[in-house]
Parts: structure tokens; sequence; C-alpha cells
């Protein structure tokens, strides 16, 4: 980082808006796509294993 | 004995939890790429003679334009080998990157309008390869659509693994389009015949990222393809292997 310090590097040369949008959609993205993908898991595995579907489960986790 | 082996693993319930023992490792490769890509990137590499800062965009812009075709091809693959051998697995591989595909598009898409309006004054303009990406997105959002209109999984499989092979014609469209079209576009960034024209930072920042992201696409296609593996094979005895996911 140059001599600026932060207030220069957010600014970005005055394309801030530009590239800190872009990196925050990024971001906002890629953090969506992995809570939905464990939801969706953690809803399939709750419907797999609902009594009246699933064989009886030992449960080895404890 | 080997071949035994290998078809195992090309059962869904087989491979679930090899996928759920690499899900950890794909994602810390991916955290600690995109950790070192972004102090590259951001930090270390010097303002663009011309662009100024502008252009740090790439380090998002090109690894997921990147990702979006390479993942389409990828799923273009496992849709033909779950054509030709009737394989459930490899069909459900491309289910679970066709997501993360259209994730990667679409950032693309809206990084490359951020980055157009201070480089060429546009967030968009109609030339060939903006409207060949847009497409592409068009494709991983029709391939998803006719799986969920499908309800039978092995007839979804077969009809959206046709439309994804028919649409792969559009992946070389994006690629040489810059090359075939007079486009707004800049041409490739990266050559595989000729010398960098990229200060080293910036080229080993972007080339960083496009790894950070390659290794979080597989991370969470591993992640999704638990989901559809526990969805589709209903009639498989799981056994504790599920609980680890609602504790």
């Amino acid at each position: 980082m140059n001599a600026g310090g932060l207030s220069e590097f957010v600014a970005m040369g005055g394309y801030g808006f530009y590239v800190w949008s872009s990196y925050a959609v990024a971001a906002v993205a890629v953090a969506f796509e992995i809570v939905a993908v464990r939801a969706r898991i953690r809803a399939a595995v709750k419907s797999a294993l609902r009594p009246d579907r699933a064989v009886s489960v030992p449960d080895d986790t404890q | 004995m080997s071949s035994i082996a290998w078809f195992r693993l090309a059962s869904p319930a087989s491979f679930f939890p090899l996928a759920r023992r690499l899900v950890p490792w794909f994602s810390a490769g991916a955290a600690v790429l995109a950790a070192a890509g972004l102090w590259l990137g951001l930090l270390v590499a010097p303002a663009d003679a011309q662009q100024g800062d502008a252009y740090r965009i790439i380090f998002i812009h090109v690894p997921a334009a990147w990702m979006s075709m390479f993942i389409y091809v990828v799923m273009a693959f496992w849709c033909a080998v779950s054509l030709t051998f009737n394989t459930r697995l490899a069909a459900m591989l491309a289910q679970a990157l066709a997501p993360t595909g259209a994730m990667f598009t679409v950032l693309a898409l809206v990084t490359g309008a951020m980055w157009g309006k201070p480089a060429w004054g546009t967030y968009w303009a109609w030339d060939a390869r903006m409207t060949s990406e847009l497409i592409l997105l068009f494709l991983y959002f029709g391939y998803m659509a006719l799986r969920n209109a499908i309800d039978d999984p092995r007839r979804a499989d077969r009809a959206s693994a046709v439309l994804a092979l028919i649409g792969a014609i559009n992946v070389p469209i994006i690629y040489f389009s810059v090359k075939w079209w007079n486009t707004l576009h800049q041409g490739a960034s990266v050559s595989l015949t000729s010398a960098p024209t990229m200060a080293a930072t910036m080229l080993s920042g972007m080339l960083i990222m496009a790894f950070a992201a390659w290794f979080y696409a597989i991370a969470v296609a591993l992640l999704r393809v638990q989901a559809i593996i526990v969805e589709r094979e209903k009639n498989f005895r799981w056994s504790g292997e599920l609980l680890r996911w609602i504790r």
C-alpha cells in the first residue's frame, strides 16, 4: 500500500465505487451460495432421515 | 481389483463420504489462495499506467469469466458421460456444477459492467463477447429449468444433458469472440503462446485468484452433490453418515 494509507486505499484512485462494488458482489454471491448449499444438504438429510422414510439409523456420532 | 474399486466410486452412495472428506481440503485451499491473491492484487500490484486502480476488478472478473466457461465444459463432459454410460453419478455431478457455473457467469457479467463503465464509458454493449457470455447464463438457467420441469430424475438427466451438450458450442464462441469479431471487449489477457504483457504481480495475483475460484468451485460442487445424492438416492440405507449434517 502507498503512503496515503487507508483512505487512499478505499478511494482506489477515484474508482472505489466500481472496484469495491465488484468485490462486494463477489463476496455476497459466494457467501450466499455457501449458505444456500448447506441449507439444501440439511433439508435433504432431514427429509431422508424422517421416521416414515428412513430405516433405523445407528448413531455413531457420540 | 482396481477396476472394482473404481466402479464402487461411481455409485452415488459410495461417492458421498469421499465428497464429504474432500470438501474441507478444497475449502481451505480456496481460502488460502484467495487471501494470497487478494493481498497481491489489492496491496502489492501497482496501479495500471492507463487504467489506474480500476483495473483491479480484473482479479475478480477474469477468474469468474474463466470459471463460467470452464465449469460449463466440465458440466457438458459429465453430461456426455451420463448419456454414454447411463451413470447416475455423472449426471449428479453435472447437476451440482450448474448453479456454481451460473454464479460465476453472473459475477463475470456484473464485474464486467463495473469495469466497462470506467474503461469504456458504458456498463453494457451488445458486442460478441458480452452477448455470448449472456447466452451462457441463459444456457445455465435453461439447463436448471429443464431439470426442474421434469419430475423423473433419470429423464431429467437425459434431456438436460442433451441441452447442455448442444449449448457447449457457445463456449468456443465466447472464447474466440474477441478474435472473430471486432469487439469493444479487449482481447485475451493471458496467452500460452506469447510472453505476458502484464506486470508480474498483476499476472500472478490473477492466476492465484483463478486457482482460488477453481478450488472454491470444486468445494461447493462437492457440497451440492451431497445434497443431490441424498435427495435422489431414496432407497439407499443411509447409516450414520448423514447424521453429521444435522447434529
